[in-house]
């Protein structure tokens, strides 16, 4: 048996327009007050994970304006997983016996980055040149398909439960009226203002059934953990063994071999497969979460993750939706951070900030919108390609 | 001689996509792979996918880069089991008239001609 893993310490920035700091100010501002929270400083840290998936930086240039104590970095990139696969790397490490405390840091500066897939696909080449793998002549966003990842996700979200019709434009923009409502309550949130479903509606429509306001919000933002194992954390205060959260399952997985798949992005199985195997590792089962912190980078996919991590029988996700199981009040409370689409979507950040929502309502520390006696949390990252993160996370017996 | 705008497209003697069928496991992909992604063979043979499918799901893009064309119809199409990706062409992008388990028929467009008048050749589905 490898040893349990821990959360001592966690921190997230406020997201938004941080126009007063670069990345590595972002960065750093989450570490400090991650180590602070934890009671620990960088001399403590063995090892570091580092993601920064749109920026130049690396752990190293965040270890000089920190500390520089050569300790190794493992500078990853896994898209929208990039936060919480550099979390992993830590806890592999601890796991592996190499040391026994370390960090992990996400960030990223997005605000006003416009698409993610490029903003100008260019006049194209003088001649017809075939190129890659395709023998592509031109871009193929807008001829084949699209890039654009409103639109991926549009159709990922209309292609639910055998294309239902019920999976519509309206049933999207109420899960996104319920993120808006959520984000009321969240401080840290990008956009904190609650919306009706017709302002959503209204809104512009950036790829049908998605409005902007439907979709993510490109902002800045940084969150880090620090991370320890169970034999160091019984050596700590009480104090720091009471507000530590115990990682009970940490799962990576990449899209398996599907058909389907090779053409058009499965971000479903993937996540099935890694649910699956998170409540194998964690003994617990769906019905056990007090709260889950889903990849809704936009609002139809939040309506297949709650098939997919099995927050409801198959096929079952716009029914229970519809019961309003999901809103913070319901039976299994989900994204009651706002979510990406109100909170932000600092791309790098996101894997460690949903961590990050889930542990301080186990540590009853999320003041007026924490959910009551939260016990056992789940938060889910989706990098589309595609990997997938899924934790569970329990509040501390010690 | 026009050119395709992508290679599994071909033009002759009906326009058709060709895909890419594992010899071993009889898994299909698009384009060029080293080894089948299913059973991890090295042979594949080619294959022509069914001109006509039924349209799965849909999305009309409204926003995209600078340069693409808005608002267009990007689809996915099940062409007898081989999942496919493209526009949806010869309608309005319009979710009134666009539906999911339409029957779409592939069709072919000019791209126009490059700077030595070679002209490309795109495809769409457009409803049956």
């Amino acid at each position: 048996m490898t040893e349990n893993v821990w959360i001592l310490g966690i921190h997230m920035t406020p997201f938004g327009k941080r126009a007063d700091k670069d990345v590595l100010d972002l960065a750093a501002e989450a570490a400090l007050a991650a180590l602070k929270d934890a009671g620990v400083t960088m001399r403590d840290m063995q090892v570091m994970g580092y993601g920064n998936l749109r920026g130049q930086t690396s752990g190293q240039s965040l270890q000089k304006q920190i500390g520089q104590t050569g300790i190794p970095s493992y500078n990853v990139s896994n898209a929208c997983a990039t936060g919480s696969t550099a979390m992993r790397a830590v806890m592999m490490s601890i796991k592996s016996g190499e040391s026994d405390m370390g960090i992990a840091v996400g960030v990223e500066k997005l605000y006003g980055a416009g698409l993610l897939t490029g903003n100008d696909v260019g006049s194209g080449p003088e001649t017809w040149t075939p190129q890659g793998r395709n023998g592509a002549i031109k871009n193929l966003d807008g001829y084949i398909g699209t890039s654009g990842m409103a639109g991926l996700f549009a159709q990922i979200g209309m292609a639910y439960n055998n294309s239902d019709p019920r999976a519509n434009f309206e049933l999207f923009a109420r899960i996104s009226e319920k993120s808006h409502s959520h984000s009321t309550l969240n401080p840290n949130a990008a956009y904190q203002n609650k919306m009706s479903l017709e302002q959503i509606m209204n809104d512009p429509m950036i790829a049908y059934p998605h409005t902007r306001s439907m979709c993510s919000a490109n902002c800045d933002g940084a969150a880090a953990a620090i991370l320890v194992s169970e034999s160091k954390l019984r050596t700590l205060s009480l104090e720091q063994q009471r507000r530590a959260v115990k990682i009970s399952a940490s799962v990576l997985a990449s899209d398996p071999w599907t058909e389907a798949a090779q053409e058009f992005p499965d971000v479903s199985t993937v996540t099935r497969n890694a649910a699956t195997k998170a409540y194998e590792l964690a003994g617990v089962g769906p019905q056990d979460l007090n709260l889950v912190e889903l990849h809704d980078c936009f609002a139809a996919a939040e309506l297949v993750h709650y098939d997919n991590l099995q927050l409801c029988e198959p096929g079952g996700a716009i029914d229970f939706f519809n019961s309003g199981a999901t809103w913070r009040d319901g039976k299994t409370p989900v994204n009651v951070s706002g979510g990406l689409q109100s909170k932000g979507h600092p791309i790098a950040a996101t894997g460690i900030a949903n961590i990050w929502e889930v542990a301080t309502h186990l540590r009853n520390e999320a003041g007026p919108r924490q959910i009551e006696g939260a016990k056992v949390g789940m938060a889910h990252v989706i990098g589309l390609g595609s990997s997938c993160t899924v934790h569970i996370l329990e509040k501390s017996s010690l | 001689m026009p050119i395709p705008i992508v290679n599994y497209l071909a033009l002759d003697p009906q326009p058709h996509l060709v895909a890419q069928q594992c010899t071993a496991c009889k898994a299909k992909v698009f384009g060029r792979h080293n080894a089948c992604p299913n059973c991890f063979a090295l042979d594949f043979t080619e294959v022509d996918v069914p001109t006509t499918g039924v349209l799965k799901t849909f999305t009309i893009v409204h926003h995209d880069a600078k340069g693409v064309p808005v608002p267009y119809c990007a689809a996915v199409i099940d062409c007898g089991g081989m999942t496919v990706m493209g526009n949806i062409i010869g309608v309005d992008p319009d979710p009134e008239i666009i539906t999911r388990g339409m029957e779409v028929q592939l069709k072919t467009y000019s791209l126009g001609n490059d700077a030595e008048g070679v002209e490309a050749i795109g495809f769409g589905f457009e409803p049956v």
